[in-house]
């Protein structure tokens, strides 16, 4: 119900019909390629608690696939209600020009108008308008930054999204949820004793995770709407690794409850487990492929950590990452092309890709101590944890490992254990 | 030779308490309806002479102190040295059959989280088929693991390491 309301609230609106412009800028995703963009400060923006120019600014620069132009200051202040003239930017060298305003409305709400231009083409590439309270215009810059995104690269963008993670300061853990810009962190859960493995629903609506407050691992679902959560898998022994099924319906599951720790189904609503592998290996860090039809997991049963893949309906498990002694926690891209995964080589635990149509792989890190991969929904970033100075941080590098790592980190706290959630249902 | 004393004073304490009533003033020993829970084994056994587990006094005392068990780097195998401590805790529970343990095996740090819980478990799970080869019951013994998650040594060295690959057992 509150959801529904944000979104009428939002009035999301498509002002000008040439939405479906056709691009001319090269699609490269490459730092070394960046597209040249100039975003005019957003006119009366000055009154509001903050920039929406700068969050925009910041979201675009964080994807390594833009480079912001300066705009000196123009007189009268450009905007989506002031004449542009796309020819003086093109001698700029700017292949992109974002303008914007905001206007005061009845009750105190504000009206955050954009337009986006094709600068060499000299084109309209349409344009966003929202209605919102003054102190909730930064998820309008991010709806803005999507589109600019969008528009420019043909990728959805993905600056709308979370990303939950763990905090560990001193002897506490907690689950928090943030904004994919790190802004906004919100604690789910709060706990003396370890969280790992955190994983959303497709819906975004609950994350599952693994507690050890029972003095063994158990399985949770915690919800984002109601702060309430529930225990999906408490058997004896070890109770961890959860993925969500592609529809939400299904949990995979690592259980030691008959011994050794191997992958079960269990259902997201309700009692239901069924056993999905059947060795004397430690099979786990289940990950279903977006087709919900097979799953991939680690499994030692060739004598070292490997990732292999299973059909859901049952049957024989085949081996995917083929070279090395160690390859770990496997994520697959959203298109279903890519594995993610942890390879060690010569002591480094490194975030790695297979391409699952040509068996290529590729490190796309120098760090040494890399965890728990976890791609972007647009399957253009992946989010890690690893270990820089000692300290745990978070870092997302470019899937194709062309624009250098970012690194998000908390001041005296160990981050670990992200997981980059879903599109947002609105 | 400890192992022989500890056997010998183990004996003894079966032999004291199959002798009912007790001359000495105490309570028989109760078949008592253990609660649930990890938290609350300690039940037959305190009322006579003390609990084995936690009482000085009590003969199987000492031999029932070490409660960690240390493996080599990606071995599940319980090393000779540690054989001593699964056979005095799966004697215990043998003897005792409404007492329970929790195996929590440990991994060292480095790798995958969830693999390592693996590792943990099947440490955990080598204690535990152990112990019941010596005649514990499995009912009794829950092995679980924690995988990287709760180190006891939290330095990047081989020592540490060594520390951090264990199973311990929980009463």
């Amino acid at each position: 119900m509150t959801l529904l309301i944000r979104v009428l609230s939002l009035g999301l609106l498509l002002l000008a019909g040439q939405a479906h412009a056709q691009l001319n800028i090269e699609i490269t995703g490459g730092g070394a390629n960046q597209i040249p963009i100039a975003i005019a400060p957003f006119a009366g923006e000055s009154a509001l608690p903050a920039s929406i120019t700068q969050v925009i600014e910041a979201d675009l620069a964080r994807s390594g696939r833009f480079r912001t132009l300066f705009v000196p200051p123009q007189n009268p202040a450009l905007s989506d209600a002031t004449a542009v003239d796309l020819s003086a930017w093109r001698a700029r060298t700017a292949d992109a020009l974002a303008v914007g305003g905001v206007y005061p409305q009845a009750g105190g709400r504000v009206e955050v108008r954009f337009k986006l231009y094709d600068v060499p083409r000299q084109a309209s590439l349409g344009g966003l308008s929202f209605t919102v309270a003054p102190n909730q215009t930064r998820p309008v810059a991010h709806r803005i930054a999507d589109y600019i995104y969008e528009k420019l690269t043909g990728d959805r963008g993905v600056f709308s999204t979370r990303m939950a993670y763990v905090v560990k300061a001193g002897p506490n853990y907690q689950l928090q949820i943030a904004d994919a810009d790190g802004v906004n962190p919100q604690t789910a859960l709060s706990s003396r004793e370890p969280i790992i493995s955190p994983a959303w629903s497709p819906d975004g609506s609950q994350i599952a995770y693994v507690s050890f407050e029972n003095k063994r691992p158990v399985v949770y679902a915690h919800s984002l709407q109601t702060g309430q959560r529930r225990a999906l898998a408490k058997f004896p022994g070890s109770n961890s690794a959860p993925a969500w099924s592609p529809d939400g319906r299904q949990l995979a599951v690592a259980l030691s409850k008959e011994g050794g720790t191997q992958i079960y189904l269990i259902n997201a609503d309700g009692p239901g487990v069924q056993r999905l592998t059947r060795t004397r290996a430690i099979d786990t860090e289940p990950f279903f492929a977006p087709d919900g039809r097979s799953i991939y997991f680690t499994s030692d049963r060739g004598g070292s950590p490997q990732i292999y893949r299973t059909p859901v309906s049952g049957g024989r498990a085949e081996r995917v990452t083929l070279s090395g002694s160690y390859n770990v926690s496997p994520r697959v891209s959203p298109d279903g092309r890519t594995l993610a995964y942890i390879a060690r080589e010569g002591g480094r635990f490194q975030v790695a890709v297979l391409d699952l149509a040509s068996g290529q792989s590729q490190v796309l890190t120098d760090t040494q101590r890399d965890e728990s991969p976890s791609f972007a929904p647009n399957g253009k970033m992946i989010l890690y944890a690893t270990e820089v100075g000692g300290r745990g941080v978070l870092s997302i590098t470019s899937s194709d490992g062309r624009v250098n790592p970012q690194r998000l980190s908390v001041p005296a706290a160990d981050v670990r254990e992200p997981a980059w959630g879903p599109y947002p249902s609105n | 030779m400890k192992k022989i004393i500890a056997v010998a004073a183990f004996a003894m304490l079966i032999a004291g308490c199959s002798s009912t009533p007790t001359t000495d003033g105490g309570a028989p020993v109760q078949e008592g309806t253990a609660p649930s829970g990890p938290s609350a084994g300690a039940v037959d056994g305190r009322s006579v002479a003390g609990d084995p587990l936690n009482d000085p006094n009590h003969p199987l005392y000492k031999s029932l102190q070490a409660r960690s068990v240390f493996f080599d780097y990606d071995s599940d195998a319980i090393k000779s040295e540690f054989v001593p401590v699964v056979e005095a805790h799966a004697r215990f529970l043998r003897d005792n059959a409404n007492r329970k343990v929790l195996i929590q095996g440990n991994a060292d740090e480095r790798g995958s989280r969830e693999y390592n819980l693996g590792l943990g478990q099947r440490r955990a799970d080598a204690i535990k088929s152990r112990m019941t080869l010596l005649g514990a019951n499995a009912g009794q013994i829950e092995s679980t693991s924690l995988g990287e998650e709760k180190p006891r040594c939290t330095e990047a060295t081989e020592t540490c390491y060594g520390e951090n690959r264990r199973g311990d057992l929980v009463y």
